[in-house]
């Protein structure tokens, strides 16, 4: 049994790791190492609940601050690490200490994209992935304030949801034809630039974004074609690079991620990589992926711990995830990409429906908007790679309930 | 300050002191209950939260939402007394709940 593990990255993954090696009763020494100075929290209300300040920080921890000393877990909050030394397992830290492991585990998920533009430097352009950075914004964000909001997808839309709600004007600007194009199919895409646009929220589809304007502190967001868009505040959502420098550095595998095995463990025995940044197997598609969300932190987090305790791995869970924008719930089960077939079960101007995605008559995943049997009995149909006809998904007057026991028997 | 027992599927109870507003899912975090694992953090999109509500309390805590109802549907090993611990706001009138966790939130 290994006797001092050490964890990058006190985020969701990190965090978990961290848990289930305690709760697996393992013993030895755990140092979390995380660059913010909060505890493990929950990402995912920081563009919901949090920034409309309907949250407080405390209520985002994972677990209370006495968690760490009462379960001898060392968290060391405001360092990064900077190097990583396979052959002497060690790992060096921006304070200039140096750490031994016997097994490491990498979770230092990713970090917002930059825009390469003129004007990107300037004050009030903000990114969301850190409480600090909600804590700026919503520092900015106050009533009648222009905000532009740039990339469309769940984390720009969610804020211009929040934006909108705390009385902001509000500008989406998206590259693509579509909203939410890189995760979801056009029918959700089209429901909600709908949504957004009923509430107020000016969605600009096919923008081509030319630079930002304003002299310290941004003032305008300039399009292809010359068009000024005011904004006092800028929000930029155009995904995430993984934090992969130190690993690559190392000599470890690399690619849009670190690349895993389906246990988290990289390309050396002794380390494993799990949350945002690892590239693992997609065990339900046949493939290898990267994923940004709760599951996979948790999944990952979970995996890697029993594979250091040297004991069964968790059963895997299909992808899901979920958004909240107004009053709506968009839950997902699956990965939709690959579809070749798209089912519209209800009707969205109810404000209540789901959308199948089938692969050559396979259930692969599915997105529910306030329907959370379309979602529960979808992501069951997934995890069995069902086969339903689209005939009978589209057919409100059958249950999900019987389409489920008819499906999976 | 209300007081929650959490009791887990071997019979083991666990009182704690809950402070109005929060959730008994939040309380039982705080409080590292073990057998409420909460993946979602309560946003009502998992079902990991779940709770048998003693029947003294059921009409109190009040039933459960539309969502809610339809998450627990097609939860594992649900009751009539079945929870989600996320949509529970612990409140004056609660004090002395007792929820039961099920042997397993997946």
């Amino acid at each position: 049994m290994p006797q001092r593990v050490v964890i990058l990255g006190a985020g969701q993954a990190g965090g978990q790791t961290a848990y289930s090696l305690r709760q697996a009763g393992f013993e030895g020494a755990i140092t979390l190492v995380g660059d913010e100075p909060a505890p493990p929290y929950q990402r995912p209300p920081l563009s919901k609940a949090y920034f409309k300040g309907e949250m407080e920080a405390d209520r985002l921890f994972l677990k209370p601050l006495e968690y760490y000393a009462e379960h001898n877990v060392e968290l060391l909050t405001g360092k990064a690490a900077t190097a990583i030394d396979l052959a002497a397992h060690t790992v060096t830290l921006d304070s200039g200490e140096t750490l031994a492991w016997d097994k490491l585990v990498i979770a230092t998920g990713a970090r917002p994209r930059k825009l390469a533009v003129e004007g990107a430097e300037l004050r009030n352009i903000a990114e969301l992935r850190t409480l600090a950075d909600v804590d700026r914004l919503k520092a900015t964000a106050m009533p009648g304030a222009q905000l532009v909001v740039v990339g469309a997808g769940y984390i720009g839309l969610e804020a211009a949801a929040v934006g909108v709600q705390l009385g902001l004007k509000v500008t989406v600007l998206e590259a693509m034809p579509q909203v939410l194009s890189r995760v979801a199919g056009p029918e959700i895409g089209a429901f909600y630039t709908h949504i957004h646009r009923e509430a107020g929220t000016d969605i600009r589809l096919g923008a081509r974004l030319e630079a930002f304007e304003g002299i310290g502190q941004v003032t305008g967001v300039r399009l292809q074609g010359g068009e000024i868009i005011p904004a006092e505040l800028v929000l930029v959502g155009v995904g995430v690079l993984p934090n992969i420098e130190i690993a690559l550095d190392a000599g470890l595998v690399c690619g849009n991620g670190i690349v895993v095995d389906a246990n988290m463990r990289t390309s050396h025995e002794d380390v494993y990589a799990a949350g945002d940044i690892a590239w693992r197997p997609l065990a339900h598609y046949g493939r290898e992926g990267r994923l940004e969300s709760v599951h996979n932190a948790i999944e990952g987090g979970k995996l890697a711990a029993a594979a250091i305790m040297g004991s069964n791995p968790p059963a895997l869970d299909v992808p899901w995830f979920w958004s909240d924008q107004f009053d709506l719930k968009l839950q997902t089960a699956g990965l939709w990409t690959g579809a070749d077939e798209t089912v519209l079960r209800g009707d969205p101007k109810t404000r209540s429906f789901a959308v199948f995605y089938l692969k050559e008559g396979v259930v692969i995943a599915v997105d529910a908007v306030n329907a959370a049997p379309e979602y529960i009995v979808g992501k069951k149909l997934v995890a069995a790679q069902a086969r339903v006809a689209p005939g009978e998904l589209a057919d409100k007057s059958i249950s999900m309930k019987d389409i489920g026991a008819r499906a999976l028997g | 300050m209300p007081k929650i027992t959490y009791i887990d599927s071997t019979g083991k109870e666990r009182v704690v002191e809950a402070k109005n507003g929060m959730t008994v899912m939040e309380t039982a975090i705080k409080h590292n209950i073990p057998g409420i694992d909460a993946d979602c953090g309560g946003a009502c999109a998992c079902a990991t939260c779940h709770v048998y509500v003693d029947e003294a309390f059921a009409d109190k805590v009040g039933k459960p939402s539309a969502m809610e109802q339809s998450m627990l549907d097609f939860a594992e090993n649900v009751k009539e007394t079945s929870r989600l611990s996320c949509q529970i706001k612990v409140r004056d009138d609660l004090d002395g709940l007792k929820v039961t966790t099920p042997e397993s939130q997946h």
